[in-house]
Order: C-alpha cells, then sequence, then structure tokens
C-alpha cells in the first residue's frame, strides 16, 4: 500500500541515511496514516520495506507514545495534562472535554470519529489548556473554543479531507 | 536589550533567508570557512558557552573531542525537547531557525561533518515548517549541499522526526532511535564523541546551543563573555509557566535572580498569591522553597539549595498548590517516560507512582512516607542514564521541603 504510492519518497529516505533502518520512523508515521492505526499489515509492510523482523517494528510501535497499536478515531484529541498544564486548568479541561465528547480517557466516540487521550507534555506550558490532534496544536483552550474545535472537525470530517501533518512534512521536504 | 537568540521577536520574518542575511545572517560561518577548524573550536572553547539542553557541559569541548582524524563524523542536534515545562526550543525553531542552520553548519566545520540530522519532536510540527522552509532556502542558495559558498565545504542537513519519547533526549537514546532502534540509552563509555551516530565520532548539541555559536563567531569571545557569570556566560532562554502572570520564554542574560524573572518581567503571581515553591528545571531538577527565588538563574545558582538551572524550564507553584499532588504529576511522567532498560529505574517509578497516588487520594500512611523515601534512594545512582536520577527528585524534595503537606494527607490513616 505505502511501498507503491511512497515510492519516491522512501527512495529519498533510503539515500539520506547512512543506514536503511533509520528510516523506521518516517515510514512508520506514513503507515500509520494509510492504515488508521499500527495493525498488524501496517508494521509487516513497513518490515517488508526495510527488510526487518516485523516483531521488531511492533518493539518499536510500543516505544513510542505517538503510534497506536489499537484503532483510533479519525481524529486522536491528546490532551496535555502534565504538571505545568495542569496548574493552568488542564485536568479540569478534560474532564468537561470527556463529558462532551461522552466517552471517557482513552475511549472513541461511537460513530469513530473522535479519541480522547491524555498526554504528557507537549512543549506549550504557556499557552495551556492545549491539545494536539492529529498532531495539530490548539492552544489557550476554553469549553468554547472545544466546541468550535468539534464543529470543525466534524465539517472537515463529511468532507473527507483528513491530513497527518507529520506525513505532509515528510513528504513535503522530499519533493 | 534586544534578543540575540529569540530575535523574531523584533525582527519581523527572520526566519526567512533574506531578512535573516540582512541582518547579519550566514556572516558567521563565512568567516568561519576562512579559518581553520582548530580555531573555531578555540573560539568557542574561550567564549565558555555551555549546553543548554540541562547539562551544561562544555561546548567547545565536546567539539574538541571528536578525533582529528579523516573519516566519516556527524552532527546531530538535539530539538527532542519533551521535558516538562520546556518550550524554548520550539520557538527558536519556529522563529529563527536559520541561526540554528547557522551554528549547526559551524559545529559541522568545525568536527569536520558532511552530514547533520535534527533530530525533532514529532509533536512540533510548526517548527518543522519552519525549519523545513529554511533547509530549502539553503539548498537553493549555496548554503547546504556540495562547495558551500564556493569553499571546500559541503554538509548536507535533514529533518528527523521523534514519535514521542522523552527519554529519546538523551543523546545515546536519541541516537539510538536515529539508528532505527529502540529509543534507549547505551552505557558511556562508548561515549559519542568516539562511537556515536553509525558508531562514527558524532557531536550531540541542543539546539539552543547551536543558535548561540554564530553570534561567538561573529562577535568574538570576549564580547560573549563580557554577558553573565564567570561560569555561565551568554544568553539563556527561561521558559516560564505554572503560576505567573506572564508565562511564556524569556531571554535573560544569566545571573539575573529568579525573583527578577518572575515579578519584573512576568508580572507576578496572579492574584497577588505568594510563591510556595518552583522547579527550576522541569519535572527533573530538586523543588525549591520561596527562598530560593533571590539565586541567580545559572549553572550555579541553586547549588547551596540543592538544585539546577537544568534546561531553565522555571514551574512555578503559589501558596495554593498541594505538594503532595505535584509529586504526584511528576512522578507519573517519569513512570510513563522511563524507557523500561534499567531495573531500578522501570520497578522504581512503577512503585513510587503507585504509592504517590495512593498518598495523594488521601489513603496512605505515614509508613507509605518512609517507602517512598527508601524507593526515591534506591533509584538514585543506580541508573545507566539522568532519567533514573531525576525520577527520584519530585518525591525526595518535597518530602524534605513540605513535609506538612504529606503529614496532612496522612494524618487520617495513622
Amino acid at each position: 500500500m505505502i511501498r507503491e504510492k511512497y515510492a519516491d519518497v522512501i527512495q529519498e529516505l533510503f539515500r539520506r541515511y547512512p543506514e536503511r533502518k533509520s528510516a523506521i520512523l518516517p515510514l512508520m508515521h506514513i503507515a500509520q496514516h494509510e492504515y488508521g492505526y499500527m495493525s498488524e499489515e501496517a508494521m509487516q509492510e513497513v518490515a517488508d520495506i526495510l527488510g526487518l523482523n516485523p516483531t521488531h517494528v511492533k518493539s518499536i510501535a510500543g516505544f513510542y507514545t505517538l503510534f497506536y497499536e489499537e484503532p483510533v478515531g479519525k481524529y486522536v484529541l491528546e490532551i496535555c495534562n502534565d504538571l505545568a498544564c495542569a496548574l493552568r486548568g488542564a485536568d479540569e479541561f478534560v474532564a468537561m472535554a470527556s463529558n462532551k465528547l461522552g466517552v471517557p480517557v482513552e475511549g472513541t466516540t461511537p460513530d469513530g470519529l473522535f479519541t480522547l487521550k491524555t498526554v504528557m507534555c507537549l512543549g506549550a506550558c504557556d499557552r495551556a489548556p492545549m491539545l494536539q490532534c492529529n498532531l495539530r496544536f490548539h492552544e489557550h483552550l476554553n469549553e468554547e473554543k472545544f466546541t468550535a474545535l468539534l464543529d470543525h472537525l466534524h465539517q472537515e470530517a463529511s468532507s473527507d479531507q483528513v491530513e497527518s501533518a507529520v506525513v505532509e512534512k515528510i513528504v513535503s521536504y522530499i519533493n | 536589550m534586544a534578543h540575540l537568540l529569540l530575535r523574531h521577536r523584533e525582527i519581523e520574518n527572520i526566519k526567512k533567508l533574506d531578512v535573516y542575511r540582512a541582518h547579519g545572517g550566514y556572516e558567521a560561518l563565512k568567516k568561519v570557512l576562512s579559518m581553520a577548524p582548530a580555531e573555531v573550536i578555540q573560539v568557542v572553547m574561550e567564549s565558555n558557552l555551555r549546553g543548554r539542553g540541562g547539562a551544561g557541559f562544555p561546548t567547545g569541548l565536546k567539539w574538541n573531542f571528536i578525533p582529528k582524524v579523516a573519516g566519516d563524523k556527524y552532527v546531530v542536534v538535539n530539538t527532542d525537547e519533551s521535558e516538562t515545562g520546556t518550550f524554548k526550543d520550539r520557538e527558536l525553531m519556529e522563529g529563527n531557525p536559520h541561526q540554528v542552520i547557522e551554528g549547526t553548519l559551524i559545529a559541522a566545520y568545525a568536527i569536520g561533518a558532511k552530514l547533520t540530522f535534527n533530530y525533532m519532536r514529532g509533536e512540533y510540527m510548526d517548527a518543522a515548517y519552519a525549519f523545513e522552509e529554511a533547509l530549502k532556502e539553503c539548498y537553493a542558495n549555496n548554503l547546504l549541499g556540495p562547495n558551500i559558498l564556493g569553499s571546500e565545504f559541503s554538509c548536507d542537513m535533514y529533518p528527523h522526526y521523534g514519535a514521542g519519547a522523552y527519554i529519546c533526549g538523551e543523546e545515546t537514546a536519541l541516537l539510538e532511535s536515529l539508528h532505527g532502534n529502540l529509543g534507549q540509552p547505551w552505557s558511556k563509555p562508548p561515549f559519542p564523541a568516539v562511537e556515536g551516530l553509525y558508531r562514527k565520532p558524532t557531536v550531540v548539541n541542543n539546539t539552543e546551543t547551536l543558535a548561540n555559536v554564530p553570534l561567538i563567531i561573529q562577535n568574538g569571545a570576549e564580547w560573549y563573555k563580557s554577558m553573565g557569570t564567570p561560569g555561565s556566560t551568554g544568553p539563556k532562554i527561561v521558559c516560564l509557566s505554572g503560576h505567573v502572570v506572564k508565562p511564556g520564554n524569556y531571554e535573560i542574560i544569566m545571573g539575573m535572580t529568579y525573583r527578577e524573572l518572575i515579578y519584573d518581567l512576568a508580572g507576578g503571581i496572579p492574584g497577588g498569591k505568594k510563591v510556595k515553591g518552583f522547579l527550576p528545571s522541569g519535572g527533573s531538577g530538586p523543588v525549591v522553597k520561596e527562598e530560593a527565588l533571590d539565586a541567580p538563574i545559572s549553572y550555579e545558582g541553586l547549588d547551596k539549595f540543592g538544585s539546577a538551572m537544568g534546561s531553565a524550564s522555571v514551574i512555578v507553584m503559589d501558596e495554593t498548590v498541594d505538594m503532595v499532588w505535584a509529586a504526584k504529576k511528576a512522578t507519573h511522567f517519569f513512570k510513563h517516560e522511563s524507557c523500561g532498560k534499567c531495573t531500578p529505574c522501570r520497578e522504581g517509578t512503577f512503585w513510587l507512582d503507585k504509592v504517590i497516588h495512593k498518598v495523594d487520594s488521601g489513603r496512605g500512611t505515614a509508613n507509605d512516607i518512609k517507602v517512598l523515601n527508601s524507593v526515591a534512594e534506591q533509584i538514585g545512582g543506580k541508573c545507566l542514564c539522568a532519567l533514573g536520577e531525576f525520577a527520584k527528585n519530585p518525591i525526595l524534595s518535597t518530602i524534605k521541603h513540605f513535609p506538612q503537606d504529606y503529614q496532612a494527607k496522612v494524618r487520617a490513616n495513622g
């Protein structure tokens, strides 16, 4: 699936790194975007491209928080509730978001649109409460802005234009 | 005083090459290309520039460790900024990426590297955007690639995006992650200067550290040393968060006190409340009490308070904060981020997290506080990297400075 679609990108990654194995993180970012999460198939394809054992890819998937080993919603809302953000109301914000979405933390809405997660520091402590949604930061949030964000995402989802910021970056620099 | 690092605050669009150049950008690189690599290292050594990522290792000395023989060598920029309360490298990369690129190129020239990577947090997409735009401009203008500015010096630079792991900010873990392996630290030696990326001599420098380098080359070591204290020269970006009126990044000259920063620059504490304590180096450094406010912000400034400046991520907590709760938050971070390689850290953070949650929820006993102390003490000095050392700090320092908060939580249970 990604081998053909991203042939140029893969070739460039292999040129760039002195050892092919270094391309594993960019390839996994791409694979997750295309497959929706790090499914068995996604990990198998990354392993095949790099000539690695799929268990190695699985170990990497389990190590990094940006890789999801279970299916997630179309949008993953990751709210930082680490210490610095919590001093500025992040825990209350998580409770509000959970209530609004009607799912607990780690839960996905029945329509498959949103997964709610809490994460460690994202480097936006001065702009708390904040969250990242598919790697885009939304800062200085409150209930009103959160509602507006959900409305916007509902609209975007219906137009089927869901992008991945990181894949966009990996691909844009190469082209 | 105008900013030296966060120059985008005054100069609009300095992230664009033409604007950066119009303000003296890449003049330092030009100058370096007519110097011998050893001279460049000498100037950086004389400036007393120390690492801005937290450890404060002398930058010139680090470069000087690289064997001066032909062969593959690498510079890796550490933009995997993940410490709780730290957001300085993010702003630098978003606002002033060319200064980081120029510093990286100077480092590469000094040690003889032809290939450099910038390991960026996978979450920092705005920084990635600015960095990639800047790289494209450099390639289009003979500032990257073969024969830079007509010289014999050729160098490539690529971004590498992480995927969410605090430990990858540790240099050997970062290199392992770049190798395509689990981001777990290795036991030193070998040091990266001897065997680093792809087992070749490698310099790993923090983003902010490298942004200082063009300034030093351009203005000289004496000029640079005229700022700050003898042990802590030059500017430093302090990330201020928590209970302050104006949180954000503040570029200061080292030697300024925490009180001046918090009250004179950042407007003090909301509601006129008192400072109960602050974390000077994110979750990693021991918490200090209000009494440390008059200490200077410098590598040596908090020595007598048993803490350290670290990456200068200052999290302020006012008098309403329950320090058991704060220790719980910080400990949970280390439990989540422990890479699992060393048993004392992996198991120790697991148990600290479990017991501090119990105490914070009001179910703890006086014996639980002893258990916390004992487990934390046993992590110290027994791990491969600093994460284990850091993990004990939130618990030990809050028990030491705020025992009354713990006693209030366990009182009902004897």
